[in-house]
């Protein structure tokens, strides 16, 4: 057999439409007629709406209508929460595309303007007069429900959103009886999601049919559709959702937003399409947000490192109204995922959500698991460093023997398969972790064992290899790129202008590839969780394939294309993906969880091996011979035996499409459609490594290297799989290390633009180091598991636990994100007039 | 992110520029547009009219006589980056250029139009008052004054231009054979702007500073001139030991406003302008530092 193109690493078939301009993304249609929608958002975190005048804005130039809550009330239903989280009081309060009588958070809608033009519409919202009665604001999560502070809403009392709680064995006897304890307040905080393509909607309401056609930059059309009419009262078999090109998404385009709502409700109301595209600082103020926890966390071990024990109170910040999946996030996608790889025998997560007068909290890239991994990943570094151990050995006795068909974990789920320590042993290996820590040693004046002093040399060079960000990282940029090189450090005690080397080792275990539809009903996810697909062949031998989900940059165009092409032989090139639209596509629920290769690609799969089984069918009456001698290989039926009597999958294709010699009872054509719903989640898994060098002078922290193994199973695209990794690792290294959304105590969006809110550069980072491990998924037909989200879970806690072991001479064990240079260089102070 | 209604001119010379400011009154000059264009695109500024002076070719380009360096305001970051013979003449304004946002905006961007915005990040404000710099003004009627950098910005995106007057040449010492120069910045990881940004120009004989010209910015309102460190490196050997002590008080030189907020406080600013001086100085001596 010839290489496989199953586990290729073929180029990008998305690309080249990408990097040419070609991309139709939804604010590049346009149709006939079509008029601009902007939106007047509030100014104020909180108020109540006293008056509201649009006199002046409806005689504005080109202005064709100007609508307020008072239009939209009783027309457009609330937007709804899809994920009611069941035994957890969740209270779905009210959620108005457009606000009637309070605004709750900077960006709630008040008006909308329609005009000729976006200029136009921009120019008349300035116009419309809103007289506001300013409320005292909450934007803290951890406050939000304490006695005096400002009510969102009346049937939310204290602020309370929801309150839920998953525990395994018995925490309270764990803690009564432990050994040791270490006790930790984390703070995961507030971070904006940064597509490239800001969220945009254009709706074309055909009255005489009742039909409305939405082009929404959606990860999930289908979903779209069927909230889309809940909230629209159009029958769902009456709109078509399309998302074109969608220009990313992390979980930003999940949820259906009362903007696209707002846009149907215009062009229905004007009988015209209408087009609204939010700029990026609406995106900023006006998109969903992520994380935003408070988390009180303690651990409990023996003295020789065993967990015994782990549990936390977490205050989870929904925003000011809960947003399509917000309440899944903190609870299920978080609080069960407490035991990460390890075999912590009793935890108990109890997790209150809570209403801040901010932007609304959902999913992003991650969605709860970056949350636990951090929460896990401290506490065992904290541990380690109470115990006075190796933060690597205390991982190695907690860690889960390896296993390859399930695991029960405590808080009741089964994992799929694992491989822990050979991934954590081969990224030790990698990165030479021994001399690594004589390395640090040595810079903190230790004497290193004499016997390891050839490792030191070694070591020292490869450190420099990597060190690719080293003398740009500092964002400390002088003329002509003097290196502050850390190599030219000798020995010291922590002084005032040291370099410090810090070490940070994860390992982590996580939940993704999501469903199955009946766990998701079980946990009240308000839809299935399966996916479906349909591949026709055609006369010519050429092939579609039609699924449900919505790829938006994950590369499942080509990676879909590789499993027809491995399973039936036909060339991937003959293979052509279609995604996106409600009409053309069937069934499916989206792309998110990194479940879309797990539970789609699974599909493609089943639907290929049906496309196979009839063409055996149809092969063994051209060729007169028994089904069951029908042998297959490379795209090729033959009778056993006579390798020469064989028809192609391209000859069966053309037989079977113009059906001029069809066997008995057979239907004509070549065309299969499979629908599948997965056992059971996955759980990739992996170990990163992340080394840092902080100026003890001002601060500056220089990710110097980041090595990463992980385990996704089978890999069907390697080279897409390496750079979902690269692309997860640079986001999350963005929480450890620059990004975080402030408020003020009135709750304006400080950090409302680029110039402010901090994203990583190619210049601040060091070449990502890549490593796999194969451990197949038993759970699902190709043995593959999600990779879409691994790197952002396990990076930002890696390098932030880099550099608090960096800070360890100082004695500081915490520090709030992002770690700016200001926080470092202030910790060190502090310790140092200690 | 779409600019209110304003009316467009260009003008061709400095003198139609003068006469279109004087006959819109309220009206901005834009030059590269990378600071009017977004103010404008967030509604924050809203001029009746913008004087497009882009294609003015007397105030572009850069010439080289008798120890000084001319620049038309109008040039480009890059064009000042990319100069072999600004390299040559004064490596600082090359380096400084060159350090000036991202590629995309030393295309477009313009010395004149940066220092004119006053923005307290800017890089060059801090550089130029180092180096010693003549701002050429030009204003009604043939009218043309000079002024320093620290003359022409009075405060945060504040300067002294007149209603009907622009900026449009800089002029810059070259720097003697005895001279080193040097920027250094902490910029922010978003913007890229200067935190705090140091600029350096020492006299160096045999090892000893014969004479200092040191500014900081990004930390402070407008570029300050630290004398502290001016002073106390002069006459001294330039060695780790005097480089440290020298500027050991320059936070305290920086005068009563130091710029902060939530990403870097007052207080770390101060700390950090000391720091910055000292790397500007380790490098622009090449005294082993640390």
């Amino acid at each position: 057999m010839t290489t496989r193109i199953f586990g290729s690493g073929i180029r990008r078939r998305e690309d080249p439409r990408l990097i040419t301009g070609q991309a139709t993304y939804t604010d590049d249609i346009s149709l006939a007629g079509m008029v601009y929608a902007a939106i007047l958002r509030s100014p104020h975190a909180h108020a109540r709406i006293r008056s509201i005048d649009t006199s002046a804005a409806k005689s504005a130039p080109g202005v064709v209508a100007v609508y307020t809550g008072a239009d939209t009330d009783g027309v457009l239903n609330a937007i709804p929460c899809a994920w009611v989280v069941p035994d957890s009081d969740v209270k779905a309060v009210a959620y108005p595309a457009i606000a009637t009588d309070t605004v709750r958070y900077v960006g709630d809608a008040v008006a909308v303007v329609v005009a000729g033009s976006r200029y136009q519409a921009e120019d008349a919202v300035e116009r419309i007069n809103v007289d506001y009665e300013v409320l005292p604001a909450n934007v803290h999560a951890e406050l939000a429900m304490n006695e005096g502070v400002p009510q969102l809403h009346e049937d939310a009392p204290s602020n309370q959103a929801f309150h839920w709680v998953a525990a395994g064995g018995d925490t309270d006897a764990a803690f009564a009886s432990a050994e040791v304890t270490v006790s930790d307040t984390i703070v995961q905080q507030r971070l904006i999601p940064n597509a490239m393509e800001p969220r945009s909607a254009v709706a074309s309401y055909a009255s005489a049919m009742g039909e409305l056609t939405i082009w929404n930059t959606t990860q999930n059309p289908h979903i779209a559709r069927f909230v889309t009419s809940l909230v629209t009262g159009v029958p769902e078999h009456k709109i078509r959702v399309i998302a074109p090109e969608v220009g990313g998404g992390f979980g930003a385009k999940i949820p259906v937003y009362p903007w696209e709502m707002i846009t149907a409700f215009c062009s229905m109301k004007l009988g015209r399409p209408v087009k609204w595209t939010e700029t990026r600082s609406e995106n900023y103020q006006a998109s969903i947000h992520g994380r935003d926890h408070v988390q009180a966390v303690d651990i409990a071990a023996t003295r020789d490192g065993k967990i015994t024990g782990l549990r936390s109170v977490v205050h989870a910040a929904m925003g000011a109204y809960l947003s399509t999946a917000g309440p899944g996030i903190p609870t299920i996608l978080h609080g069960l995922m407490y035991s990460g790889p390890y075999d912590i025998p009793n935890i108990k997560a109890d997790i209150y959500g809570v209403f801040t007068n901010c932007t609304p909290v959902d999913a992003y890239r991650g969605a709860g698991r970056p949350e636990a991994t951090f929460l896990v990943e401290r506490m065992v570094d904290l541990l380690a460093n109470e115990l006075d151990m190796d933060p690597v050995e205390v991982r190695r006795i907690n860690l889960i023997p390896r296993f390859e068909d399930g695991f029960d974990i405590s808080l009741g789920l089964t994992y799929d398969s694992g491989d822990y320590h050979a991934a954590l042993d081969k990224v030790l290996e990698h990165v030479d972790y021994e001399n690594l820590r004589q390395e640090q040693a040595r810079s903190r004046g230790e004497e290193p064992a004499a016997s390891e002093q050839a490792h030191h040399d070694h070591g020292h060079d490869h450190g420099h290899d990597h060190g690719h960000g080293h003398d740009h990282g500092h964002g400390h940029e002088h003329g002509h790129g003097h290196e502050h090189g850390h190599g030219e450090e000798t020995s010291q005690q922590p002084s005032a202008t040291g370099h410090l080397l810090g070490i940070g080792v994860t390992t982590y275990c996580e939940i993704c590839g999501i469903g199955p539809s009946q766990v998701a009903g079980a946990v009240g996810f308000g839809g299935g969780l399966w996916e479906s697909a349909i591949i026709r062949f055609y006369a010519t031998g050429k092939v579609n394939v039609f699924v449900g989900t919505s790829p938006h940059g994950q590369g499942e165009e080509t990676t879909f294309a590789q499993i027809v092409s491995d399973e039936l032989g036909v060339p991937v090139a003959d293979v052509e993906v279609i995604h996106g639209d409600t009409d053309n596509t069937p069934m499916g629920w989206g792309t998110y969880g990194s479940r879309t290769t797990v539970i789609s690609g699974a599909a493609v799969a089943l639907s290929s091996r049906k496309i196979k089984e009839k063409a055996i069918g149809l092969a063994a009456h051209l060729l007169e011979a028994a089904e069951e001698d029908i042998e297959y290989e490379d795209g090729k039926f033959f009778v056993r035996g006579s390798p020469d009597r064989s028809q192609s999958i391209q000859d069966i294709a053309l037989m079977a499409n113009v059906a001029w010699n069809m066997p008995e009872g057979m239907e004509p054509g070549l065309e299969a459609s499979a629908f599948y719903d997965t056992p059971n989640f996955t759980f990739p898994f992996g170990a990163h490594v992340a080394v840092v060098d902080i100026d003890a002078d001002n601060g500056h922290i220089v990710l110097q290297r980041y090595a990463a193994v992980d385990d996704c199973g089978q890999q069907i695209n390697p080279m897409i799989v390496e750079g979902q990794v690269h692309g997860g690792v640079v986001q999350g290294a963005g929480q450890a290390l620059w990004e975080g959304a402030v408020y003020d105590d009135d709750g304006q969006l400080l950090t409302g633009s680029m110039l402010d809110y901090a994203l990583p550069k190619a210049h601040l980072l060091p070449e990502i180091e890549t490593l796999f491990t194969v451990t197949p998924s038993p759970h699902n037909p190709l043995g593959v598991k999600g990779i879409g989200e691994t790197g952002t879970i396990a990076s930002t806690i890696t390098i932030y636990n880099a550099v608090i072991d960096a800070l360890k001479p100082f004695g500081i064990t915490r520090l709030e994100m992002p770690l700016t240079s200001e926080k470092v260089w202030q910790a060190i102070q502090q310790s140092r007039g200690a | 992110m779409f600019a209110p209604e304003f009316d467009y001119h260009k003008a061709n010379t400095v003198a139609e520029a003068i006469n279109l400011l004087a006959s819109h009154p309220g009206a901005k000059v834009m030059a590269g547009g990378h600071s009017l264009i977004p103010l404008l695109k967030l509604r924050l500024a809203r001029p009746g009219a913008v004087i497009d002076i882009g294609g003015v070719s007397e105030m572009k380009g850069i010439s080289i006589n008798n120890g000084s360096i001319r620049i038309g305001a109008l040039t480009t970051h890059w064009e000042i980056q990319s100069s072999s013979e600004v390299q040559s003449a004064n490596s600082l304004l090359a380096e400084a250029a060159g350090g000036i946002g991202d590629t995309q905006v030393r295309n477009r961007g313009t010395i004149g139009g940066n220092l004119s915005h006053a923005d307290p990040a800017s890089d060059w404000g801090t550089v130029l008052t180092a180096l010693g710099a003549t701002l050429e003004i030009q204003g009604p009627g043939g009218a043309s004054r000079t002024v320093s950098p620290t003359e022409l910005i009075v405060g945060p995106l504040t300067t002294s231009l007149g209603d009907n007057e622009i900026l449009t040449s800089i002029t810059v010492p070259v720097l003697t054979a005895n001279q080193r120069g040097e920027y250094a910045k902490m910029s922010h990881p978003a913007s890229g702007y200067a935190v705090v940004g140091a600029a350096v120009v020492v006299d160096v004989d045999h090892h000893t500073c014969t004479g200092a010209r040191v500014a900081v910015g990004g930390a402070t309102p407008v570029p300050v001139r630290v004398t502290s460190v001016e002073a106390g490196l002069t006459g001294k050997e330039l060695n780790n030991e005097n480089i440290t002590a020298a500027t050991s008080l320059a936070g305290g030189d920086l005068g009563e406003e130091i710029l902060g907020d939530f990403f870097a406080s007052a207080e770390y600013r101060r700390a950090m302008a000391a720091v910055e001086i000292r790397h500007a100085l380790f490098h622009a001596t090449g005294v082993a530092h640390h």
